[in-house]
């Protein structure tokens, strides 16, 4: 379980990007942190990893204290990946997956850390890329080695923020699944930044909904994919149906096309940072 | 199970062996070359006695060595901690403190910065810059931790600070004083004094011997920040310890023999071409080699090709001011 507890930051003293959070995220589960940009949820989730230290509150992880306990401890139980990982090294794809074990080997591995590593390269089908360089590879290949070194860390807690930007929808669906999988067959407890309320309702068991750093709403997906809650969440006007037995929400309201119009990529704005 | 372990060590498909072995080829052909110019340093053309030339070159060869193992692995961890190819301590001002340290030094002493004691005045040198470089980099970096762009501005904006106030400065200083100054800021092999060279030497390997345990955890730092963090590595007191030995390193070089402003970043860069491995064990130790060689045939050729008409230090800086151009060229990313 990770209890956040009245955890407040700023970066420049003006505003504040968290405001007083108290959180609960539940063990064993699936849980998507959504909400529009600006909304605080990627500080949440990097002070929920102590990739900073938030002005105010406190973290824990079951019982440890994350902000102050040893930071190698903390790395045995809670592995976490930021969206952009420019690297200035030039590293190959298995070379990357084998830093998954240093909180373990200090840079020793071993036989099962060899094997752990080649079991994470195969969980995400990354076999065909093991030698290659990570300048070699599509945004979507990087983005699956990066998660495959998250993997090789063993940890019962993941945090991953945006993990499915760069990804093609087969490659974010797959994705989704993995997390999914890893939640459920290997109890671990996965918390996401998403941008898509639709694949944060049909893959999370779990729903925190952040707005001006503050949370706004939880609970199941079927708790919180409602109109009355959504909309002002994300001041769109959404629309939620009901499709085969799942809840989906539409967010998009085309003009009807004409043939001179020119064609429109407002959606894919929507995938920029938060 | 021991087998398969040493196995997988040396990597464990084809592709993997022959890059460890390419890294392993290239370290020993560094190793073959450092022995074969310091054996060209000692005994080349030698004429008169031979005692006498052996013990004024081995001092010669030994302040080389010091200085090119020192700024070879200090710029390649620095380069790591930085996050950027294009940084190395000289390049973010370092050099321009020196001068700046060595102006004061002279204005506030006079003609008798000369004459207080070498080692005196090394260990002043080396603990006044360490100081101030810490201080500096500290600062710089947690300022700007974020852009890369800002700190190589705000580098070179103090180095230019720097050089102006030392160019302030030795503009009301007497002629004779300015001569003084002129003889402490030009970096000089052929007159090295023995007994600053031994503590230099010792300062160079406790550095050395700190900065080693180390190298497996700079080795995560080169992920970047948050990676390092996540991985369990303690980023700031790796980052301060590392940044600590890497300018003490440089301030005990530039103490020793003077200022060499663009060696780290030839040495660090072309050692990273060569040695092809993110792991620091291995890139620290060829860049200590490959400094050591550059170093030794650099004043080896200044002395025997050109006769001594120029220094070692004017050809460095020629080349590789040069070469940070062509590098800030190629790069898109610093």
């Amino acid at each position: 379980m990770i209890t956040v507890s009245s955890v407040s930051h700023s970066y420049d003293d003006t505003s504040l990007v968290l405001d007083d959070v108290d959180l609960t995220l539940p063990r064993g589960a699936l849980t998507a942190l959504i909400g529009p940009n600006g909304a605080g949820k990627s500080t949440l989730l990097s002070a929920m990893a102590r990739l900073l230290s938030p002005d105010q509150g406190a973290v824990r992880v079951d019982d440890l204290d994350v902000l102050r306990a040893k930071p190698d401890v903390v790395a045995r139980k809670l592995a976490v990946l930021r969206q952009d990982n420019h690297l200035t090294a030039r590293l190959t794809v298995v070379d990357l997956v084998r830093f998954g074990r240093f909180p373990y080997s200090k840079g020793h591995l071993d036989a099962e850390d060899h094997e752990i590593v080649e079991r994470s390269l195969d969980y995400l089908q990354l076999g065909e890329f093991r030698d290659r360089h990570l300048d070699e590879l599509s945004g979507g290949q990087r983005q699956r080695a990066f998660i495959a070194m998250v993997l090789a860390q063993d940890t019962d807690y993941v945090l991953l923020d945006e993990p499915l930007n760069n990804l093609d929808l087969r490659h974010a669906a797959a994705m989704m699944q993995l997390l999914r999988q890893a939640a459920t067959e290997l109890r671990k407890t996965v918390v996401v930044v998403l941008h898509d309320i639709n694949f944060a309702a049909a893959y999370a068991d779990h729903i925190v909904a952040m707005k001006g750093g503050a949370v706004m709403a939880t609970g199941s997906p079927a708790e919180l994919m409602r109109t009355e809650v959504l909309r002002p969440i994300f001041d769109l006007d959404i629309e939620v149906h009901e499709i085969g037995g799942r809840r989906v929400c539409l967010y998009w309201h085309p003009e009807p096309a004409t043939l001179e119009a020119p064609a429109r990529d407002d959606i894919h704005a929507e995938s920029s940072s938060g | 199970m021991t087998t398969l372990h040493s196995l997988l060590e040396l990597g464990s498909t084809p592709t993997e062996r022959r890059r460890d072995r390419a890294v392993r080829l290239s370290l020993l052909t560094l190793a073959a070359l450092a022995l074969a110019s310091c054996a060209a340093y000692l005994l080349y053309d030698v004429q008169g006695s031979w005692s006498y030339a052996l013990s004024l070159r081995s001092r010669q060869l030994g302040a080389l060595v010091v200085v090119g193992v020192a700024i070879g692995v200090s710029s390649v961890v620095f380069q790591t901690i930085a996050g950027s190819r294009i940084l190395t301590p000289s390049v973010m001002g370092f050099d321009s403190l020196y001068v700046l340290i060595q102006t004061v030094f002279v204005a506030s002493l006079g003609g008798a910065a000369l004459t207080l004691g070498v080692v005196e005045r090394f260990v002043v040198n080396a603990v006044l810059l360490a100081t101030f470089g810490v201080l500096l980099f500290r600062w710089l970096f947690r300022r700007n931790s974020r852009n890369l762009y800002v700190l190589v501005m705000i580098g070179i904006v103090l180095g230019a600070f720097f050089q102006s106030l030392a160019v302030l400065m030795s503009r009301v200083l007497t002629p004779d004083d300015y001569l003084t100054l002129q003889q402490l800021t030009f970096a000089s092999f052929t007159t090295v004094n023995p007994t600053l060279l031994g503590v230099a030497a010792l300062v160079t390997v406790a550095g050395l011997a700190a900065l080693v345990p180390m190298l497996r955890q700079v080795d995560v730092v080169d992920l970047g920040k948050d990676n390092a963090i996540a991985l369990g590595v303690d980023y700031h007191r790796v980052v301060t310890r590392v940044l600590l030995v890497s300018v003490l390193l440089v301030a005990v070089s530039a103490a020793l023999v003077g200022p060499m402003l663009f060696l780290g970043l030839i040495v660090a860069n072309l050692a990273r071409q060569v040695v092809r491995t993110n792991r620091h064990r291995a890139l620290a130790i060829g860049a200590g080699l490959l400094g050591a060689v550059i170093c030794v045939l650099g004043q080896f050729i200044v002395a025997h090709v050109f006769g001594l008409t120029t220094t070692f230090s004017v050809v460095v800086n020629l080349v590789g001011g040069v070469y940070f151009i062509i590098l800030l060229l190629r790069t898109t990313r610093l």
